[in-house]
């Protein structure tokens, strides 16, 4: 099926990216030692990876074409196998059953260790879905994000270090911080394009953390504020493990309050209101839609979820430095509500599961991990922009009221 | 006054550098109108292709006008050829797309090739040969301002006058210029686009290798994640002298340095990204069309 | 004669030294359908621009009279408060929300007449479901108006061209508005989609619709205006009934060029 003119363009490609690759990857030089290493068996993987990717890569574009075409020849909406399953209560329910049974009972399964892994990829599902509000649902590219979530963080460190302020009354207090923050930063900031928007949001984010880690009389610096505790449960003193076990319920129904919450916010007159912004702006406001309004309402939201996590990463983590909110942070996130589909709630869970926990058990994977984030939001922009999962619009149905017409 | 004069120097060093690192940015946004944020990545990859090159040779004992030489030609030609790479791979294919798609797609790409060169070569700081030597005749200048300063500086202002020349006066120079003004026209009237895209990534790919090779020997020390800090500033840089404006990447540039250069020296370094960034916010927000750039008006 | 629902005195807007609108002046009257007409670039899409809010007016009036409420200054004011004020309108080349659904389209329409925030959203209390019913109802009450009641759940973009602008149409609809702008319904339309829009727009204008539009299909315009204002170098340069436009020779002269005097 493969002509021989595809096969050379594969060879020459390959070619290309041998040479591309061949001061870093073959060469390195130990100034100290006086040595030169040749690697050349990294030349040769990359001629035969990129060989095969090239070939899977023109393989992948022509079968998507086509399919395109198909589908607008046909005029259907393709809906996956997933979506269809949730749209249905005689799948929904079941599954939704089974996935619960199986986080309830997850902690008496696994090890502390595993817990605790689970715990952080369930963070980054809130994470996630804070920031799909933003990013997905409105369309405002914030790389600023991890600034919130530094802010919750933050919030509980500095106000249990100086007043003593337990876990349970910082949660909101954080929340309300990070929402404030969102609304003070978002107000000059959301008038700007999308693409100056990112920057923005980008320097922000970098800037607190450089005040974070410069302003040592409020911050500690770069050595952080440690001893931070746990959260505790009605009084009782918790064993470490228990205390692991107790943060990750609290996540569990932190996760389902998230989407129980972000789900209602998306099909809403605001959840609208915000698709209709990132579709186009312009027209928006022509329909009478207060744009910076609508814009803040979600930046704020956004960060609400992110001030929350802050403040129970504190509490897990019991240490927090400034290292912990770098630009890194933020495109992680970010890669996880890209791969997952952006607006999709179910997309951005799964994108958090397998970009957080799948680097965790292949270890072998896990040095390769931001390599493949980067490989991943570029690949999704090109071959699937959707996502993993995409999402589906609401149908509405009208049926008209008969005990109304009295 | 000796002080005033040093860091007058050494923000016009910096300047340098940025309006190097700047100029890819603004000519890429003229053209398509996207925010490169691998550019950083490909000034950095321009450093360390130098350091390797240069050190391999250095081991091997070549003279060192042959090292320099080398070294800046194999940093120009890997560095314009990751350019030309990362357009075709990850820009490309998303002409067409939302806005914010191929935004997105540069910020992944930034994300692969730092851990790239992270795991082909090192984490560590690699410290960069001597290229430059000090001059005798600098000798009682040498308090004030340094010779790779002033290698810095002339070898950047060739750079710009070369590419002033190229832009002005040659085939490609036009089509780049008819390109950036209206795309689809130029498309029309026979300018093949893609082509034109393709030399703007490698022009401004080689500009950032000279850049990168430059500040790697004067600083001395060369990292995965100097990409970063740098395409920033850079971005910042092409922003305040007005995105899309050759001219403004160039004044921009020095206008951050010496900005940099004396509020760090005259109030605080602790804060030194902070003036950069906290410069980048206050353009945006009151002046987005920067110091030489147009604004554009809304079409409805 | 009550007063006319839009007013514009004097409007004027240049940019960056070049006049694009000069001293205009142009009313709507309650019920009437009035047209702008001239050639391409008279400035017509500007006017709709600096009426609504997208552009400022660099100088001059716009004054919205809502019956039996006293009249608001619309310069200065957002395009989103234009919308709220009582005046909606479409765009020359359709802007839809492409990803959204045909229905939810017309939904973004009420946006402005409904109340509902955060907390409504997030604990759908009574008064929220009723709203959300009251919008789903309307919404599909105008889509049946449009006639695209049947693609209520499609997407925008899979809809035909025509269907796009009359659900251009409908969504402005949506917002309540006393005063309608449509900017070149008719453009890019077959014969057979022309009249089927005829025909809806005087619908609307039975039910006490007034509408103020621009288009350069002739037959409409004729067909439909009351009174037709004819622009060319950003000024007025007639103003009549289509009888009167007709036989105008400035606005044949502004049209057809120098030539036809001869």
């Amino acid at each position: 099926m493969f002509s021989l003119k595809e096969t050379k363009r594969s060879a020459l490609i390959s070619l290309w990216f041998m040479f591309l690759t061949f001061p870093v990857l073959v060469i390195k030089v130990d100034a100290i030692e006086q040595t030169v290493y040749w690697r050349w068996e990294n030349m040769l993987y990359i001629g035969l990876g990129s060989f095969i990717l090239s070939i899977f890569g023109k393989i992948f574009f022509e079968r998507q074409k086509s399919r395109r075409e198909r589908q607008i020849a046909e005029k259907i909406e393709k809906h996956s196998l997933i979506q269809r399953a949730l749209r249905d209560p005689k799948y929904l329910y079941p599954l939704g059953a089974a996935f619960f049974l199986f986080a309830v009972t997850y902690p008496y399964l696994f090890s502390t260790y595993q817990i605790n892994v689970m715990t952080t990829a369930l963070m980054y599902v809130v994470l996630g879905l804070g920031l799909n509000i933003v990013v997905g649902v409105a369309g405002l590219l914030d790389l600023g994000y991890v600034a919130f979530y530094l802010v919750g963080a933050y919030s509980y460190g500095l106000l249990n270090m100086h007043f003593g302020l337990g876990f349970w009354t910082v949660l909101p207090i954080g929340a309300l911080l990070a929402a404030l923050l969102g609304i003070l930063l978002g107000f000059p900031v959301l008038r700007l394009r999308g693409d100056y928007l990112a920057i923005v949001t980008l320097a922000f984010g970098e800037i607190i953390r450089l005040i974070m880690e410069n302003w040592n009389d409020f911050s500690q610096g770069p050595s952080g504020i440690s001893n931070i505790p746990r959260p505790g449960l009605l009084g009782f003193d918790l064993t470490l493990d228990q205390a692991i076990t107790y943060l990750y319920y609290l996540m569990i129904v932190m996760v389902l309050v998230t989407i129980f919450v972000v789900n209602r916010l998306q099909n809403s007159r605001l959840g609208r209101a915000w698709v209709a912004l990132r579709e186009d702006e312009i027209a928006c406001q022509a329909m009478g839609i207060d744009k910076t309004k609508t814009k803040l309402t979600a930046f704020a939201l956004g960060a609400t979820w992110a001030g929350m996590v802050g403040v129970i990463f504190a509490a897990k983590t019991t240490f927090i430095n400034p290292a912990s909110f770098t630009f890194l942070e933020s495109a992680i996130i970010l890669a996880i509500v890209v791969l997952g589909g952006m607006g999709s709630i179910l997309g951005v869970i799964l994108g958090a599961v397998i970009l957080i926990l799948l680097p965790e058990y292949l270890r072998a994977l896990s040095d390769y991990r931001m390599l493949a984030f980067g490989a991943i939001m570029v690949s999704m922009m090109v071959f699937r922009p959707q996502g993993l999962i995409s999402n589906v619009r609401r149908h509405y149905h009208y049926r008209p009221k008969k005990e109304q017409q009295k | 006054m000796d002080y005033f004069v040093e860091l007058f120097f050494s923000g016009l060093t910096r300047g340098s550098i940025y309006a190097l690192i700047a100029l890819g940015y603004t000519m890429v946004y003229g053209i398509i109108g996207l925010i490169n944020f691998a550019h950083g990545e490909i000034y950095m990859i321009g450093a360390f292709t130098s350091f390797i090159v240069a050190t391999v040779l250095s081991i091997y004992g070549f003279p060192l006008l042959a090292i320099v030489v080398l070294a800046g030609f194999a940093a120009i030609i890997w560095s314009s050829a990751y350019g030309y790479t990362v357009e075709k791979l990850a820009y490309k294919p998303l002409r067409h797309a939302p806005r914010l798609s191929p935004l997105i797609s540069a910020i992944g790409m930034s994300i692969f090739l730092q851990n790239y060169i992270l795991l082909a070569q090192t984490s560590d700081f690699l410290a960069f040969p001597e290229l430059i030597p000090d001059l005798d005749f600098m000798e009682p200048y040498a308090h004030v301002v340094g010779t790779t300063d002033l290698v810095i500086l002339a070898t950047t202002a060739i750079s710009m006058l070369a590419l002033t020349l190229l832009i002005k006066f040659t085939r490609i120079g036009k089509a780049m210029r008819a390109t950036s003004q209206d795309r689809t026209m130029a498309m029309l009237v026979g300018i093949n686009v893609d082509r034109v895209i393709s030399m703007t990534f490698i022009i401004g790919s080689a500009l950032a290798a000279i850049g990168g090779m430059l500040i790697a020997s004067h600083i001395g020390q060369i990292n995965f994640m100097i990409g970063f800090i740098a395409g920033i500033k850079a971005f910042t840089a092409a922003v305040l002298g007005g995105i899309g404006s050759i001219p403004g990447a160039v004044l921009g540039g020095f206008v951050l340095g010496l900005t940099e250069s004396f509020a760090t020296g005259y109030v605080s370094s602790d804060y030194e990204d902070v003036f950069a960034f906290g410069l980048l916010v206050l353009i945006l927000l009151f002046k987005p069309s920067g110091l030489l750039g147009k604004a554009d008006i809304q079409k409805v | 004669m009550t007063a006319p629902i839009l007013q514009v005195k004097n409007l004027g807007m240049s940019f960056g030294g070049i006049r694009a609108l000069d001293e205009l002046d142009l009313e709507v009257n309650s019920g009437e359908i009035v047209a702008l007409i001239g050639p391409n670039g008279a400035g017509k899409t500007t006017f709709f621009n600096c009426v609504t809010g997208i552009y400022q007016p660099t100088q001059g009036d716009v004054m919205l009279n809502p019956p039996s409420r006293s009249s608001i200054r619309l310069n200065n004011l957002k395009p989103n408060q234009v919308a709220e004020k009582g005046m909606a309108r479409t765009f020359q080349n359709i802007r839809l929300f492409q990803n959204m659904t045909v229905l939810e389209n017309v939904m973004i329409g009420r946006h402005c007449r409904t109340k509902s925030f955060i907390l409504g959203a997030i604990l759908r209390n009574k008064a929220t479901r009723e709203e959300e019913y009251q919008t789903i109802e309307k919404s599909y009450h105008i889509l049946q108006k449009m006639g695209l009641e049947k693609q209520a759940n499609d997407l925008a973009s899979n809809l035909s061209y025509g269907a796009q602008r009359r659900l251009e149409i409908g969504r402005a609809l949506a917002t309540e508005p006393f005063l309608l702008l449509l900017d070149e319904p008719a453009a890019g339309m077959n014969p057979q989609e022309t009249a089927e829009l005829i025909e809806l727009i005087n619908k609307l204008q039975q039910e006490g619709q007034s509408i103020l539009l621009i288009e350069h299909d002739m037959k409409l315009v004729m067909e439909l205006s009351h009174r037709i204002y004819v622009m060319d170098y950003g000024r007025r340069i007639a103003v009549g009934t289509p009888e009167q436009i007709r036989n105008n020779p400035v606005v044949i002269k502004a049209y057809l060029g120098e030539a036809a005097d001869a």
